[in-house]
């Protein structure tokens, strides 16, 4: 079995599975049978300045959307920060941080945008004995309404000045933790490395509405009538997480920064996928949340064996991995040509790809009277629809045009050497540069 | 030839009232909401989808799916019945096994088809159990039309021909409307009074009068309907039987199958009925299963069907068989009944077994047996004078038009009608449309569905060929 012990930023944990700061890490309980459970470590639901702690609604929090069979997709959420007193926090994180030495037990701080109130609590939170701290800069709804949260984590510049902060008034590491409610992270992750942060984390949640009571005419979760947006979370949201994960680690300005990546992990391979694209650790929120801590049974033991039968020996190997093969659209090759094939033998004759591609694709699938179905090469353009379509795996697959070959649609002969749009002749740009 | 008579041996009571209870319930019970979603789901939404084709009221399928998949069973029902009138009724009793979900592509994938059967009760019974007729009458021609029959063929003509704005009498022989579905059907099928209810149901329309005992030939004529009716239609299913000729006919304890089933279904207490020991029935189709099935439930020690070819040619479905034996009833194929011996009564049967040349093997069985029902096919009987016939039915076009000009004829009573429910809705339907437009002067509306590329408002693909003409029904 794989070792999955991981370093990061120095902070060690027996595996890679965190749990995201959020309910299932708001107290000693839950951490004491998280890490009994085996998790890797926790990151401590976002404490507050001292005094009275915020309040949340005592309506519905919560807001899903679910697939078939009641499957939770997406999650939204309107809880703020912590709502019990920060001394009850911090003497919680010391116990158990005590008890077990060997997990990661960050600490998530938010308060407002003054030096003075980090310069306060930071020496509190050192004192626990935790590993490190992680800047909530993401809550997208109540907190910003008052100055923090995604309030700081829009503004690179404030992001930059309160990391600064931060490392100047603690020696432990530091995450800064990134809202995707912006139009580029790259911004947000290089002002963290600018003010000198450890490391990134994301994403948090998702600026959302999940649905609409059409009776009440509210959108949900509704309270006495009115609702707010909430953050989104959950299966749905992976794919986004997933990208500005991939373009923090590949962009030069963010110089390598660690990234413990969130968004979306439910299973082993999720979590696999993220190492894959530059994460060193991921954190979970919504899948323990659905199914409760047994999940991590399956996560370690997934990881694992998928290294082992791979060869890899630590998730340190894995990270990064498919980085080098994120790269820009311009960059692909264009020489690379596929076309549909349906296998007659597994075919069961739903007609969907029939349907898809006829209707809103290229009108490349023939049919016959006795429903057997075929590509028309000189059609087909290779989107992939009819693949994503067909319900049987493995019906449909895409096959390349060997390189010599003519592609009956193009009239084209398909050429070995790879060619892509920053060469192609209808690019003007090349066109320019050749004047 | 004794029917109806009792043995002797035949006891009330033999099983408890609890039991009774449970095993004439719903075969298929109700699908809660989100059961429904779960089952909706699975549909794929096929291109001219296979199902649709296969189910002869041309029901579009995979649309009531998606609308039951999208929280509106309403909706969903209101699909199913554009087609089919009773398809609340066609949702417990087609054998979908050799219809809809036969040819559903996850039948062939998995051998699991989606539950089109059973989605398409919990749509209808949603809007049922709301109380919503979701139909209303076009203006009043003041055309009058005369049905005769209330089984599933008369009342699915009757509604289309009311909801187009004609006034409509049916004329029926027995005291409760509903045809086999109140008189022939299996009990577990159609428990709860279904039957009774649809029929109240279908009747909101409006301008539809049922005349109860009113039986064609000795009540009333075909002249005289052609005189004080626009049209006529005939949709009187199979009142007769065909008769067992051979020695031992003669002796009590035996009956029809159907008489047995129609006793079962009009008792409001099935632990008083008598039911032999030792049951034997005769014949392969729906009605042999049902009449063996339910009497083991009412408590036979055995039963027996006796079914003169190799099984796998039973007209009854695979499903229907297993469901017989399941319930602990023996099927003995390659069987035919050569004799009936008793004292007064039967008590045993003489059986060659036959090889597929239907020759005697030489094996020879001896079955005890003190009640026989036979079921070897029902026969019309009693039909009016004057109308072409083919094979012993009234001679009807794909219209439904017979002979004799006026006179439509549907369901069982025609040689079209293939003895299902289903079929006999479609072909009451396509009559009253074909009756609408003969007394409008008009063209017939389209009763089938539409599919492929028609479904989709576009003539013909610019690729491929279309796979059929884009209609069906
Ligand atoms: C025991 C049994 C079980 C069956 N099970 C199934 C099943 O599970 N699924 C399925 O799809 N099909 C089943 N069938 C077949 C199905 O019931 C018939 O195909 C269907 O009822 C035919 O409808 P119909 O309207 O043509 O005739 P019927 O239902 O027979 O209705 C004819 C009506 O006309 C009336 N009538 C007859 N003569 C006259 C007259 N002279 N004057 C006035 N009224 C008259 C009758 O009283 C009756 O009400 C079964 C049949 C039987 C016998
Ligand atoms: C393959 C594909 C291509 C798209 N191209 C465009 C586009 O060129 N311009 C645009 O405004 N939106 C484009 N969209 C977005 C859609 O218009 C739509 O906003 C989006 O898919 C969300 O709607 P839906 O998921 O409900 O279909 C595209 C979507 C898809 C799936
Ligand atoms: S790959 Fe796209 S264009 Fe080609 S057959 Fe499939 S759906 Fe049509």
């Amino acid at each position: 079995m794989a070792d999955l012990t991981t370093d990061f930023i120095g902070i060690r944990s027996p595996n890679p599975f965190w749990l995201a700061s959020a309910p299932p890490t708001d107290k000693e309980y839950n951490v004491r049978r998280a890490f009994a459970a085996g998790w890797g470590g926790v990151v401590w639901k976002t404490l507050g300045e001292e005094g009275p702690p915020v309040v949340n609604v005592n309506g519905p929090r919560y807001g899903a959307v679910y697939g078939a069979d009641r499957r939770l997709l997406g999650l939204n959420n309107i809880e703020l920060i912590t709502d019990r007193p920060l001394e009850v926090n911090l003497r919680e994180i010391k116990a158990v941080k005590r008890d077990f030495p060997d997990r990661a037990m960050i600490v998530s701080i938010m308060v407002p945008c003054e030096e003075a109130a980090w310069k306060a609590i930071l020496p509190r939170v050192e004192a626990t004995g935790a590993d490190g701290i992680e800047l909530n800069f993401g809550c997208p709804h109540g907190m910003s309404e008052r100055g923090m949260g995604s309030a700081v984590g829009q503004v690179p510049e404030y992001v930059e000045m309160v990391a600064r902060w931060c490392k100047k008034h603690t020696r432990m590491p530091v995450i800064v933790k990134l809202t995707p409610n912006i139009t580029d992270v790259r911004h947000s992750a290089r002002a963290a490395v600018k003010g000198g942060a450890d490391a990134v984390s994301l994403i948090n949640t998702i600026n959302s509405i999940t649905s609409v009571d059409l009776d009440d005419m509210a959108p949900e979760p509704t309270i006495d009538g009115k609702g707010t947006h909430g953050g989104y979370c959950g299966p749905a949201v992976k794919p986004i997480a997933l990208h500005m994960v991939a373009d923090i680690a590949r962009d030069p300005e963010c110089g390598n920064i660690p990234i413990s990546g969130i968004g979306g992990v439910t299973t082993w391979r999720d979590a696999a996928e993220f190492l894959a694209l530059g994460a060193g650790t991921v954190q979970v929120c919504t899948a323990a949340m659905t199914y409760g801590f047994g999940i991590i049974k399956e996560m370690t033991q997934g990881l694992s064996d998928w290294m082992d039968a791979k060869g890899y020996v630590s998730p340190m190997e894995v990270s990064g991995r498919a980085v080098p093969n994120v790269t820009d659209w311009q960059r692909l090759n264009l020489e690379y040509v596929t076309k549909a094939r349906i296998d007659p033998d597994l075919c069961i004759k739903c007609g969907r790809c029939y349907a898809a591609c006829e209707d809103t694709s290229h009108q490349a699938i023939a049919v016959s009277p006795d429903r057997t179905f075929s590509v028309i090469d000189a059609e087909c353009v290779a989107c992939n629809l009819c693949v994503d379509v067909c319900p049987v795996e493995g019906c449909i697959t895409m096959e390349r045009l060997a390189p010599g070959t003519i592609d009956p649609r193009t009239g084209r002969e398909v050429r070995a050497e790879p060619a892509d749009w920053t060469t192609h002749p209808n690019n003007p740009s090349v066109k320019v540069a050749a004047e | 030839m004794a029917d109806g008579s009792q043995a002797g041996s035949w006891k009330s009571g033999r099983r408890t009232p609890e039991e009774l209870e449970r095993d004439f319930g719903d075969l298929h019970p109700l699908y809660d909401a989100h059961e429904a979603r779960v089952a909706a789901d699975r549909c794929y939404f096929c291109y001219d989808a296979p199902c649709i084709t296969a189910c002869p009221t041309a029901i579009d399928i995979p649309l009531f799916i998606r609308q039951i998949q999208a929280g509106q069973p309403g909706s969903a029902a209101k699909t199913i019945w554009d087609q089919n009138v009773l398809g609340g009724m066609c949702a417990r009793v087609c054998p979908t096994e050799t219809l809809c979900e036969e040819a559903c592509v996850r039948e062939a994938a998995e051998g699991r088809p989606v539950e089109i059967g059973r989605l398409q009760r919990y749509a209808t019974d949603t809007l049922m159990t709301q109380g919503v007729h979701p139909y209303e009458r076009a203006a009043s021609t003041g055309r009058r039309v005369a049905v005769v029959g209330a089984g599933p063929a008369g009342l699915s003509c009757a509604h289309r021909v009311a909801m187009r704005g004609h006034d409509v009498v049916i004329f029926e022989a027995r005291p409760k409307p509903g045809g086999l579905n109140e008189y022939g059907i299996a009990a577990y099928k159609t428990p709860d009074g279904f039957a009774q209810a649809e029929v109240d149901w279908l009747l909101r329309i409006g301008g539809i009068e049922i005349r109860e005992e009113h039986r064609l030939g000795s009540d009333i004529s075909l002249d005289t309907l052609r005189g004080e009716f626009d049209a006529v239609f005939l949709g009187m299913g199979l009142g007769g039987t065909r008769a067992w000729k051979g020695p031992g006919d003669d002796k009590a304890g035996q009956g029809e199958a159907v008489h047995f089933i129609a006793d079962l279904r009009q008792s409001s207490d099935l632990g008083a009925l008598p039911v032999g020991g030792d049951v034997v029935v005769v014949g392969g189709g729906m009605t042999a299963v049902d009449a063996a099935v339910q009497s083991k439930l009412l408590g036979a020690g055995t039963v027996t069907i006796l079914y003169r070819r190799a099984q796998d040619r039973m007209p009854a479905s695979r499903w229907e068989q297993d469901l017989a034996t399941s319930k602990g009833v023996r099927i003995l194929d390659r069987a035919v009944l050569r004799e009936i011996v008793g004292n007064g009564a039967v008590a045993e049967l003489i059986v060659d077994r036959v090889g597929d040349d239907m020759q005697p093997t030489g094996e020879v069985l001896r079955l005890a047996c003190d009640q026989l029902l036979r079921a070897i096919g029902q026969v019309a009987d009693g039909l009016p004078d004057g109308l072409e016939t083919d094979g012993g039915k009234i001679a009807a076009d794909a219209r439904g038009r017979t002979s004799l000009p006026g006179v439509w004829a549907g369901g069982d009573c025609t040689p079209a009608g293939d003895d299902l429910t289903v079929t006999a809705v479609a072909q009451g339907r396509d009559a009253a449309e074909d009756i609408h437009a003969v007394l409008m002067a008009a063209a017939p509306a389209r009763t089938g569905a539409l599919v492929a590329e028609p479904l989709r408002g576009i003539d013909a693909p610019p690729h491929g060929e279309t796979p059929h003409p884009g209609t069906h029904g």
